[in-house]
């Protein structure tokens, strides 16, 4: 397997007037082509901090960070990043929120058209297109900006707790299409959440980082037994209690 | 059903009726609905034409009976007819369209600088950080007693007229677009960066889309206040426009 993403030794401290806060020491972890990353651990442990330093948002204090074995800044590897809300632009239609990555970016050409017209029509947002964002449900407008990263074609794609804005029953559904979406497309991802059982059904791989500041306490491999077509069969499982306790015990004492 | 008026008067201006609703398709209860709404806004207009009229009415009334000076605080009909004369023979409009002429030019002028002032200010921390003193206290000076220093700098000219209808409106001006474009949803702004965009997308699609009902709101405000600064600028020295006309008329009693 070759390696899309390498960290080592990443450290990061914030500043403000108030001192100097360590947010990270020493994260090292690679991912590898396809794989799906979950990352877990007590709020404030540097979990959000983490992807902004892969999306090149910050720049560690220390440590460096590879992608495709190239230094971030040079790499030409483009990074999806999904936030917490869709932040769709209100004035905008759904067709032309979606475009947004690709019009920054002067990419407007047919071939990038044609697969977001894919994705328009298999994620059952075709007949929405002129829509603007506040005709639409909360999992709809997540499918949107879900599209408008996957316009870019990202070879990495970080999700910062994408579902946590969402209603409940809303959440399991979007979690379990976004999950099933990206599975089918082997997405390599990165799913930053506080959730454990949706970190415990989507992904490979569990990294568990401690309290601040966050170290890398554990990686857990996920493995089942029969692969899960969704998140939603993982969830019914037998293995997923058992790892979703293992899970809970390690973060139980960061807490 | 009970409803209140006045919440449902707020809701119908912060939003519109879908057009696809024909009214064959509304519910009883949604009649009488739009009906309490339909009677709550014929009632303000209603009141609101009614209590003008009684005012002149009574104006006349006063000034008639000689209960006030009629010399002094004149009387709607004296004024309907001065009116109807200078429209008659036409020597009103020059003066007119000199103050509208002068009033949209310092707006627009004002749009454009307070626009583009808010955006270099939005832009850099250091011009903002080194400004926004300066524009606090000069937009809290008194414009109207700078006119006679613009009269005695610039002349009695179309310019002075101008400079001092800005001066009254711009630094407000800047100062609210500026607030606004401030509190632009960070989070936004991240999403344009994570896209790979700079500070011109961030502008171009967040900024300045998110702000356009301040942007309106300021417009809205800023005319009257360029109207107030023209005529300020017309007493003090003009040969034309309403300003003049009333600093003439209250010196050459007729």
């Amino acid at each position: 397997m070759n390696p899309v993403l390498s960290l080592s030794q990443i450290s990061y401290k914030y500043h403000t007037l108030q001192g100097e806060t360590e947010a990270l020491r020493e994260i090292s972890f690679t991912l590898n082509q396809g794989e799906f990353l979950a990352v877990v651990g007590p709020s404030g442990c540097g979990k959000s901090t983490l992807l902004h330093l892969i999306a090149s948002l910050l720049s560690p204090s220390s440590g460096t960070i590879l992608m495709n074995k190239m230094p971030l800044s040079k790499s030409k590897t483009q990074i999806g990043y999904m936030l917490q809300k869709d932040h769709l632009l209100e004035h905008r239609t759904i067709y032309k929120n979606i475009l947004l990555g690709l019009e920054i970016q002067k990419k407007l050409a047919v071939p990038h058209l044609l697969t977001v017209e894919t994705m328009l029509k298999e994620y059952g947002l075709s007949d929405f297109r002129d829509a603007y964002p506040r005709q639409l449900s909360g999992g709809m407008r997540q499918r949107a900006a879900l599209i408008r990263t996957l316009a870019l074609s990202p070879d990495l794609l970080l999700l910062d707790e994408p579902f946590s804005a969402l209603d409940y029953q809303t959440r399991l559904k979007v979690s379990n299409d976004i999950g099933g979406i990206l599975k089918k497309k082997h997405m390599t991802a990165i799913l930053v959440t506080h959730d454990l059982s949706e970190a415990v059904s989507m992904a490979d791989r569990i990294l568990i980082l401690s309290k601040r500041p966050g170290t890398v306490k554990k990686i857990v491999p996920i493995h089942f037994a029969k692969t899960p077509a969704s998140p939603e069969e993982a969830r019914s499982m037998p293995e997923f209690t058992d790892y979703f306790n293992l899970i809970w015990k390690e973060v139980k004492h960061e807490a | 059903m009970k409803h209140n008026p006045r919440a449902a008067y707020l809701a119908l201006q912060s939003c519109s009726v879908p057009s696809s609703l024909e009214p064959d398709h509304l519910s009883q209860e949604q009649l009488a609905y739009l009906k309490t709404i339909k009677h709550f806004q014929w009632k303000v207009r209603f009141l609101q034409i009614t209590g003008f009229l009684l005012f002149l009415a009574l104006w006349q009334f006063l000034s008639m009976t000689e209960a006030i000076n009629p010399f002094i605080f004149s009387s709607p009909s004296r004024i309907f007819s001065a009116f109807w004369s200078m429209l008659t023979d036409k020597s009103l409009f020059p003066h007119i369209g000199m103050t509208l002429f002068e009033t949209f030019l310092s707006f627009f002028l004002v749009l454009t600088i307070s626009i583009t002032g808010a955006i270099l200010l939005w832009w850099n921390n250091t011009i903002s950080a080194v400004a926004e003193p300066y524009l606090v206290v000069l937009n809290s000076l008194p414009k109207s007693a700078l006119a006679p220093l613009l009269l005695v700098w610039f002349g009695a000219t179309v310019q002075m007229i101008l400079i001092t209808a800005i001066s009254v409106v711009i630094f407000g001006s800047i100062l609210t677009i500026y607030t606004g474009f401030k509190e632009t949803d960070p989070d936004k702004m991240m999403l344009i960066e994570t896209l790979h965009g700079n500070k011109w997308h961030t502008l171009r699609y967040v900024v300045i889309p998110e702000s356009i009902p301040l942007l309106f709101g300021v417009m809205k405000s800023n005319i009257g206040l360029c109207l107030v600064g023209v005529i300020i600028a017309e007493f003090m020295g003009a040969r034309m426009g309403l300003g003049y006309l009333i600093i003439y008329s209250s010196q050459v009693f007729p």
